[in-house]
């Protein structure tokens, strides 16, 4: 019985942690390492590196945080960030990654999902899917909700199990940043659309959203700005899951 | 020494690391005599088993695995590590692995999703529960580990079985027999659980 996960995410612009909203109550919030063993330390049950201005040349200074983030931890991690080739991927990964996450890519060159499955693996792939709310249907934007595909949520993410995609990083676009809670409905439609892992995101603000979500049907729900908030840990996430009666590592 | 075997395959690094982290310094090595001379060694992996098996044989390191399991130290293998000490795989018809444990490797049969990929609870059975390294580690509720993988091992004696996971059926998940044992999930990639194993694993006299 695989158990659910909590996973904190590390929001990064070339390599240092995101500052502003985006690491409130984190008081340095320079090193991504740093805040990556932490997490580790507090029981996450994996990690997600996203640098909104990643370059995966040799020298960048994402891969070295990716680098050293492996080197520190021993729990598994996902990076995205303009992810857009299979020799993107191979750098990522080669830098000690478990997982790519791919969004834009895979929107605009459907057959890289395909050839990044039969280089590294499905368990090795996960592409994000960001949904807005349009007229009953979720739409499938990117560029964090600015730009539409014409593609339709629940089409695309079983257009990516047929191509092999190991898990789907799912986002409302109207809840992230909210803290209102995850959006329950696109994630039960999703679950319902496909077999492989559902990962929420947008819209913790609490432990009981963690339950919603999963109830719903997530494997596993991500956090960004909750756990950067005094007081709240993976662990006692874990705990009051386990209250709910859910299965989560102990 | 502990030896980690490098034949060319993935996840030899972060074995290392966790292994150091357990307060047991590794060292990687690609050389038979190295492995063979090692006190004990480690047989990571992550890839596939027919070619892995080629190169095994091929490099000596297969040779080398096999002595130190016959003169009775400690030998853990991890994912396809582990799968290398059968036989035979499902994975690679006709490909012959080391024959170190009795049984062999099968893939999953379910319409569940593969591979499983995730925190899998491990529970001993009575005769991990009996195993000095598995005894005591995984308590009454069991443990949780990483496992990602579409083969697992089968068909081995129930004493060789230390303990099991369940996905769409139980499947052996801790296998040893003599001074051999073997994982099918990462303690590399299992935090504190898979560092405790490794120490374990380091401290064991068999």
């Amino acid at each position: 019985m695989l158990a659910r996960r909590i996973i904190p995410c590390l929001g990064l612009a070339d390599g240092r942690l995101l500052s502003g909203k985006h690491a409130a109550g984190v008081r340095d919030a320079g090193d991504p390492v740093e805040l990556g063993v932490r997490y580790d330390s507090e029981g996450a049950d994996e990690l997600v590196l996203l640098d909104i201005t990643a370059s995966w040349s040799p020298e960048s200074a994402t891969l070295a945080a990716v680098r050293r983030l492996a080197e520190a931890i021993f729990i598994p991690f996902g990076v995205g960030g303009s992810i857009g080739s299979v020799g993107d991927a191979a750098a990522v990964l080669g830098a000690g990654a478990d997982k790519v996450i791919v969004n834009t890519a895979a929107v605009r060159d459907p057959d890289l999902v395909s050839q990044l499955v039969e280089t590294f693996g499905s368990q090795a792939v996960v592409i994000a899917v960001d949904g807005r709310l349009t007229n009953g249907r979720w739409a499938v934007t990117v560029n964090h909700g600015r730009d539409a595909t014409g593609l339709e949520a629940l089409g695309w993410i079983a257009e990516l199990e047929d191509r092999g995609a190991g898990e789907i990083l799912l986002t409302s676009v109207d809840r992230d940043g909210t803290r209102s809670g995850y959006d329950l409905p696109l994630i039960a439609a999703a679950a319902g659309a496909i077999d492989i892992p559902i990962v929420a995101w947008g819209g913790a603000g609490s432990y009981a959203h963690f339950a919603e979500v999963l109830e719903a049907g997530a494997a596993g729900a991500v956090a960004a700005s909750l756990f950067h908030l005094p007081g709240y840990t993976v662990r006692d996430a874990h705990e009051y899951l386990r209250g709910r009666g859910l299965v989560v590592r102990r | 020494m502990i030896v980690v075997v490098d034949y060319g395959v993935d996840s030899l690094a972060a074995v290392v690391r966790a292994v150091a982290a357990a307060g047991h310094p590794a060292t990687l090595s690609s050389d038979p005599d190295v492995v063979r001379k090692a006190d004990r060694v480690i047989v990571p992996g992550v890839g596939n088993y027919g070619r892995a098996a080629v190169t095994l044989r091929v490099s000596g390191l297969g040779d080398a695995v096999r002595e130190v399991a016959g003169a009775g130290r400690p030998l853990l293998g991890i994912c396809l590590g582990q799968q290398l000490f059968f036989a035979e795989s499902e994975e690679a018809p006709g490909a012959t692995g080391l024959a170190i444990l009795p049984g062999r490797v099968v893939r999953f049969q379910t319409t569940l999703h593969l591979p499983h990929v995730g925190w899998a609870q491990v529970l001993p059975t009575a005769a991990g529960r009996a195993h000095a390294v598995t005894g005591s580690l995984l308590g009454s509720d069991g443990s949780y580990y990483y496992h990602v993988h579409s083969y697992h091992p089968t068909d081995l004696p129930e004493a060789c079985v230390l303990a099991t996971a369940d996905y769409d059926g139980v499947f052996p998940t801790i296998v040893g027999e003599g001074s051999v044992l073997g994982t099918q999930f990462h303690p590399e990639k299992s935090q504190d659980a898979g560092i405790d194993f490794f120490r374990r694993f380091a401290e064991w006299t068999p």
